[in-house]
């Protein structure tokens, strides 16, 4: 079967997509790699899928119309003459080749938690926030017994107030901005007024003591976290005074990294976003630079759920136009995606990251947990003629191991003093390739 | 609400309480669990840290598998984890 459209991730803007898209009448499949739909953002137990919001009208508008794949992981897409082939390892043990194929496909990947490197962030007990939100939210599992949340940006504030509402001790909350302007800046709608509000009084009722201009920057523990340093910190993020919190659990975020494997894979044109990252670039429609593929969600630009819902249904009518269906044209949703882009980037540049980052590292400082590449290393390779973080890559090995370079490669690109690249990973998850070449194809 | 089964995993032998739809890694550490391998080069313990499937810092070894990540796998009823 060769769907109209494979739509590749099942959050806001991927179901949007998926539903917009077979509405207009396409058939369209929607791949996911967890085992229910939602994504990060809607993100909910097995037994209790959410009653209220925009989930479960997004889950009714899908059922019945799109194919859902769910636990079927991507690994690549390859052209194959008119069509793409998007090539997934379906289950989560047995790992089975699957290939999915589609005239069209949308790119609705989400992004992950930005990290920095600090003195003990590998030890176990230290979290990135969306980890700790996601042990909440899909495992209800809270994160720890007394938590500190630290960081910068919008997101510290649900991730705060959900562990506090669920019975941690939330030690307190470290934003290392000052957020001096910010709703000047921003001009938040109403809407968003409300629930920063909201989040804020959840802290104040279970007094969680919010401090900006501050951050966590060394954990300390044997084997597993026992209390934190938190330091003041100047306009640049370097250290001015610091205290000791005792904690069991450290959920850290420095905003987000929209994932951008795939786009990149297929040679979509990318561009440094407002906070330096790259992006997608799309056009108004959400097309990529490449024919036949679109990208909606976080991938264009990290704006959360209501930006990724409103990109999704966009790109899902310009699919179903580009196929030569007729689709209304819609100027409240374009105005709506332009309001929220707006209010996005006045956000990201309200929580930059500093530079001054990079004096909390000691020369033991893993910079790559997974290559374990401590900060001496990086120096000594820069010292010895690396110049960019490719050289760094080949020389002290960061961002080699398991997870591509998906957790360091931020600060391996800052370390070197160059903007951070687009990523350059051959596949967008490990495969045994063995297992692969054994295995007859099934496809759906 | 789906009624919520709940099951034994065990880990190095001995059991742990889970519930249905719950990954190994959150099952682990919510019984406090917080490490289930060491590094290669540091022998440092590690457990979960994205939580989403992104580090690979929570690989773990269900029934004999190695190499799973413990967040992204799902506790079925009587799986053997093992620490590496
Ligand atoms: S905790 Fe990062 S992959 Fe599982």
């Amino acid at each position: 079967m060769t769907y109209d459209l494979v739509v590749i991730g099942g959050g806001p803007a991927g179901m949007a997509g998926a539903a917009a898209a077979a509405l207009a009448g396409l058939r369209v499949a929607l791949v996911d790699g967890g085992p229910r739909l939602g994504g990060q953002y809607f993100r909910h137990p097995h037994s209790a899928e959410p009653l209220r919001g925009r989930f479960p009208r997004l889950r009714a508008a899908v059922a019945g119309r799109a194919t859902v794949l769910a636990r079927h992981r991507v690994w690549t897409v390859q052209r194959e003459d008119d069509l793409l082939a998007v090539h997934c390892l379906a289950g989560e043990r047995d790992e089975r080749p699957r290939t999915v194929r589609g005239r069209r496909l949308l790119i609705a990947t989400g992004a992950h938690d930005r990290s920095l490197p600090f003195p003990g962030w590998d030890l176990p007990g230290v979290l990135t926030a969306g980890g700790a939100q996601a042990l909440l939210k899909g495992d209800r599992v809270v994160a720890g017994r007394r938590i500190v949340v630290a960081g910068t940006g919008p997101f510290l504030l649900p991730v705060a107030s959900g562990l506090a509402g669920a019975g941690a001790d939330v030690a307190g909350v470290y934003e290392a901005n000052r957020l001096t302007g910010i709703a000047r800046r921003a001009r938040p709608a109403p809407a968003k007024v409300a629930e920063a509000t909201g989040y804020a009084l959840e802290l104040l009722r279970h007094r969680v003591p919010f401090h900006a201009g501050q951050a966590v920057i060394a954990a300390h523990g044997d084997t597993g976290l026992t209390h934190v340093t938190v330091a003041r910190l100047d306009r640049d993020w370097r250290p001015l005074a610091t205290r000791t919190v005792e904690c069991d659990t450290l959920a850290v975020g420095y905003g987000f990294l929209p994932q951008l494997d795939l786009p990149v894979q297929l040679g979509c044109a990318t561009r440094p976003g407002v906070d330096g990252s790259p992006v997608v670039e799309v056009d108004a429609g959400l097309r990529t630079s490449v024919p036949g593929v679109y990208a909606a969600g976080e991938a264009t630009g990290v704006g959360g759920a209501d930006l990724a819902e409103v990109e999704g249904l966009l790109a899902g009518r310009t699919v179903a136009m580009d196929l030569g269906r007729t689709a209304r044209p819609a100027p409240a949703l374009a105005r709506r995606r332009r309001r929220l882009t707006a209010f996005a980037e006045a956000l990201l540049r309200a929580y930059p990251v500093r530079d001054g980052w990079r004096g909390w590292l000691s020369p033991g400082t893993l910079v790559c947990r997974c290559e374990e590449v401590p900060y001496a290393r990086v120096l000594e390779a820069r010292d010895l003629g690396a110049l960019d973080s490719r050289a760094i890559k080949l020389l002290a090995r960061p961002g080699m191991g398991w997870c591509q370079g998906r957790v360091c490669g931020y600060a391996v690109a800052c370390l070197m003093g160059e903007a951070p690249q687009p990523p350059r990973r051959p596949i967008a998850q490990p495969i045994r390739l063995g297992d692969l070449a054994d295995q007859p194809e099934e496809t759906p | 609400m789906k009624h919520e089964t709940e099951f034994e995993i065990s880990f190095d032998g001995g059991p742990v309480p889970a519930r249905q739809g719950q990954t190994i890694g959150a099952v682990l550490h919510a019984a406090g669990i917080r490490s289930w391998r060491t590094t290669r080069f540091g022998g440092r313990p590690r457990g979960l840290f994205c939580g989403i499937g992104v580090c690979f810092d929570c690989l773990v070894t269900v029934n004999g598998t190695p190499s799973l990540r413990a967040c992204q796998t799902e506790a079925l009823p009587g799986d053997e984890v093992t620490s590496g």
